[in-house]
């Protein structure tokens, strides 16, 4: 057996089904030995930042590890974006390169890149197999390192001489997942102790919270407590619930916003408090105190001040937290929740936020939603309604255009049952326009793609109106934009298309009663801003609720603020 | 409770003794911006297991933050907070000296008191090895000033926890992985033990 083989042959003793990679001189021994393994599918992406996402896709919505692979050089350079995006989202992955044979390995060979130097920071951990007697165990450890605790990605480099030499050895079945630490006593006593002198609380769950989203949602009623979920927890409590608040910070609800502002106890789970969510730190729930369940501890603290740290199993803090449960009598407090939910505007008047909202409409609870990056990202993530977890793919910390399309390839993939809808923008869409390739090669047939086309790059656009007095500097793509229904019909992806609020109904229809993978392009007007919004470098009870006028007075308002701040798009 | 002043602390760090571990820890720190102020690394009494002493210069706050950056890295074992127990320290200097026939004599009288060696003589220059904690460094350093020094390296601070290590409460992570750790593993709490035991310093 060589090095290759036994790398397919660990894959699949840890029932790694579906491989996302591409391809390339130094790592055709793998590919060689996939021929043997026909249990193990490899899916050939057009791009390898299209195969890492994919295999993000897969990870989020499954909530199980996603493997990808890629050739030295260029090709590992390419998964590098969708590592750092996996490393801030905390999604499990694997991913696989080739590297140029041992003995050529820091000669500047043909196609050689440092890969674990280059992703040292944007990885949970990574190696270099420089033994192939090493290189079962490595694969095993390395599926273990990205799917305990708090998980993440994890690189293996593996020379090609390694993969065509012999290995005798064992190969290993998967480690036993390791238990989560359960909170201690301690903290679970102070965090009751808290909430039972509660007046105004709130929980804010985050993405780290989805696995436990039936305790949370249990423990929310038990208390009664309104519950905001974070751009990654989204799904993490069901929408339809009266208690649900909708997200929070920069294009958060009114009524999240002004909870967390207004709140005297903020239970905070599996979240890190991402400066998107916060605003201005120091303006952050300044009436709170703050409970943080969290596993990893160097979240607790971090950014906020933290008065009662549970550290450990979310799962668990929130059932335990159940049990002591007494229920809220809070009459103001929900009443005043109450008026400022009422205050939540739906789009009326047709533009990007009327057709986003018209088509998340037509989703059911078991459709998978991912969203690109940009204004219908935020629309999106403000109008769809998520009944359950794994619902929502986005790329939430890093903020990746063109991750969409293919995570939702990958989400697609991994429940060919379910219904796979992206919402992407036209400028993100072309960022990986090229994966229309993989639904033909496979015939994938539950993926929908939408394009919010607005001709603009719109969330810069909009800042630029914001703040930068209207340049709208290298931000208009109207007039070298494709024919999106062409470009589809290229790779045989029925096209559907609507550019009025009359049209759009019968065109969604058409688009998901396709029984193939299909395409509609909204055409929406260009100019479109995305409310309500905090602004960079403000708190958020200075949000602007729906306003633009207010800009011109938010721009002074602003005037002291770091231009780094302002311009951090 | 924070403390908002910036100090030294010492950190021990044992990691595995693999390619590139050095690059890892120096680059968190790097990363988040927490400043060494000296690093020395060396082989311990156990094959496969590194030991890093770290000055870390920060508050309380950046402390703790860069200890638990630091035991999420998968080739972290073990940190000693020296913070938190009593510990020797030192540092080795060597500091080379101009002289000049008049000062010759003054120039050894400083170094015998200080008890230091002499490691190289030469025509205008005498060279001296130095052991001691900081302060002590620093003043031989200072004395020897007004004659000329020439050149001088320091290797940085290393230390030791007093008493035997059944005693050190420090953070042990991934165990069960590495044969080669469980000597060092023996005796001392197991990682969710140091956590539950951290003071609560929010």
């Amino acid at each position: 057996m060589t090095g290759a083989k036994a790398l397919w042959a660990t894959l699949a003793n840890h029932g790694i089904s579906t491989v996302f990679g591409y391809p390339g001189g130094a790592i055709m021994p793998v590919y060689d030995a996939l021929t043997y393994y026909p249990e193990v599918r490899h899916v050939l992406a057009r791009h390898e930042q299209g195969a890492i996402h994919a295999a993000e896709g897969w990870a989020k919505a499954t909530g199980e590890i996603g493997v990808c692979m890629a050739t030295s050089g260029p090709g590992a350079t390419n998964l590098v974006t969708g590592l750092a995006d996996a490393m801030m989202d905390s999604v499990p992955l694997l991913a696989i390169t080739g590297n140029v044979a041992r003995h050529l390995m820091g000669t500047d060979a043909f196609q050689e890149a440092d890969i674990t130097g280059i992703t040292l920071p944007v990885t949970k951990h990574n190696y270099v197999v420089r033994d192939v007697e090493e290189l079962p165990r490595i694969i095993a450890e390395a599926i273990r390192i990205a799917r305990t605790g708090r998980p993440g990605p994890v690189l293996v480099d593996i020379p090609k001489d390694v993969q065509m030499a012999a290995y005798a050895g064992e190969i290993p079945t998967p480690h036993a997942r390791p238990e989560i630490p359960a909170p201690t006593d301690e903290s679970i006593g102070r965090a009751l102790e808290l909430l039972r002198t509660a007046k105004k609380p709130v929980i804010m769950a985050g993405g780290g919270s989805l696995d436990a989203s039936a305790e949370i949602t249990a423990l929310a009623r038990a208390w009664d407590i309104p519950v905001i979920t974070t751009l990654m927890g989204l799904g993490a409590f069901p929408a339809s619930d009266p208690l649900w608040l909708g997200m929070p910070g920069m294009h958060g609800s009114v009524a999240a916003n002004r909870a967390i502002s207004e709140a005297d106890v903020l239970l905070g789970i599996g979240l890190r408090f991402d400066d998107r969510v916060t605003g201005r730190v120091n303006g952050f729930a300044p009436n709170a105190a703050i409970i943080h369940i969290e596993l990893d501890a160097a979240e607790i603290g971090k950014i906020i001040r933290t008065h009662v740290p549970v550290r450990g199993d979310a799962k668990v803090a929130a059932a335990r937290l159940t049990e002591g449960a007494v229920k809220g009598v809070w009459p103001e407090w929900t009443a005043q929740i109450t008026e400022w939910k009422g205050r939540n505007e739906t789009p009326e008047h047709w533009g990007a936020g009327y057709a986003v909202k018209a088509v998340v409409d037509r989703l059911t609870p078991d459709d998978i939603l991912s969203s690109d990056v940009g204004q219908h990202q935020m629309l999106a993530a403000q109008l769809a309604r998520f009944e359950r977890p794994r619902r929502w793919l986005n790329s939430g910390g890093l903020g990746t255009m063109g991750f969409g399309f293919p995570a939702a390839i990958g989400a697609g993939m991994a429940e060919p049952g379910v219904r796979s809808v992206v919402i992407a923008g036209d400028g993100g869409f072309q960022m990986t326009a090229q994966e229309l390739a993989t639904l033909k090669m496979y015939d994938i047939r539950n993926v929908k793609i939408c394009i919010i086309n607005n001709s603009y790059l719109g969330m810069v656009r909009q800042w630029q109106e914001m703040f930068h007095g209207k340049r709208y500097s290298e931000v208009w793509l109207g007039d070298s934009n494709p024919d999106f229904l062409k470009l589809a019909d290229a790779y045989d992806v029925p096209g559907y298309r609507a550019s009025s609020a009359e049209e759009l109904p019968a065109a969604i229809d058409a688009w998901l009663a396709d029984p193939k993978s299909a395409l509609l392009e909204v055409v929406v007007p260009h100019e479109h801003g995305v409310f309500p919004m905090v602004p960079a470098g403000a708190a958020l009870y200075e949000m602007i609720e729906s306003d633009p006028g207010r800009a011109v007075e938010l721009k002074a308002q602003l005037a002291d603020a770091p231009m780094n701040e302002v311009n951090d798009a | 409770m924070t403390d908002p002043v910036p100090y030294d602390q010492l950190l021990s760090i044992l990691v595995r003794d693999e390619p590139r571990v050095l690059t890892r820890i120096t680059a968190l720190f790097g990363r988040r911006g927490y400043n060494i102020k000296s690093l020395s690394v060396g082989n311990t009494e156990h094959p496969g297991v590194s030991r890093m002493t770290i000055v870390v210069h920060g508050d309380r706050g950046v402390v703790e933050q860069a200890i638990r950056q630091l035991e999420k890295l998968h080739d972290v074992m073990k940190i000693i907070d020296h913070s938190l127990e009593k510990y020797v320290d030192r540092e080795l200097v060597l500091v080379k000296v101009a002289i000049t026939p008049e000062s010759r004599v003054e120039v050894r009288q400083i170094a015998e008191d200080f008890r230091s060696r002499i490691v190289d003589v030469g025509r205008h220059a005498l060279t001296f090895e130095v052991t001691g904690d900081e302060g002590k460094l620093t003043a031989f350093i200072e004395q020897m000033r007004p004659f000329g020094i020439l050149e001088t390296m320091r290797t940085g601070r290393i230390a030791l926890t007093r008493g035997s290590n059944a005693e050190i409460a420090s953070h042990i992570y991934h165990e069960g992985e590495t044969q080669t750790l469980r000597p060092v593993v023996e005796g001392v709490e197991a990682r969710e033990e140091r956590a539950r035991g951290v003071p609560n310093l929010f």
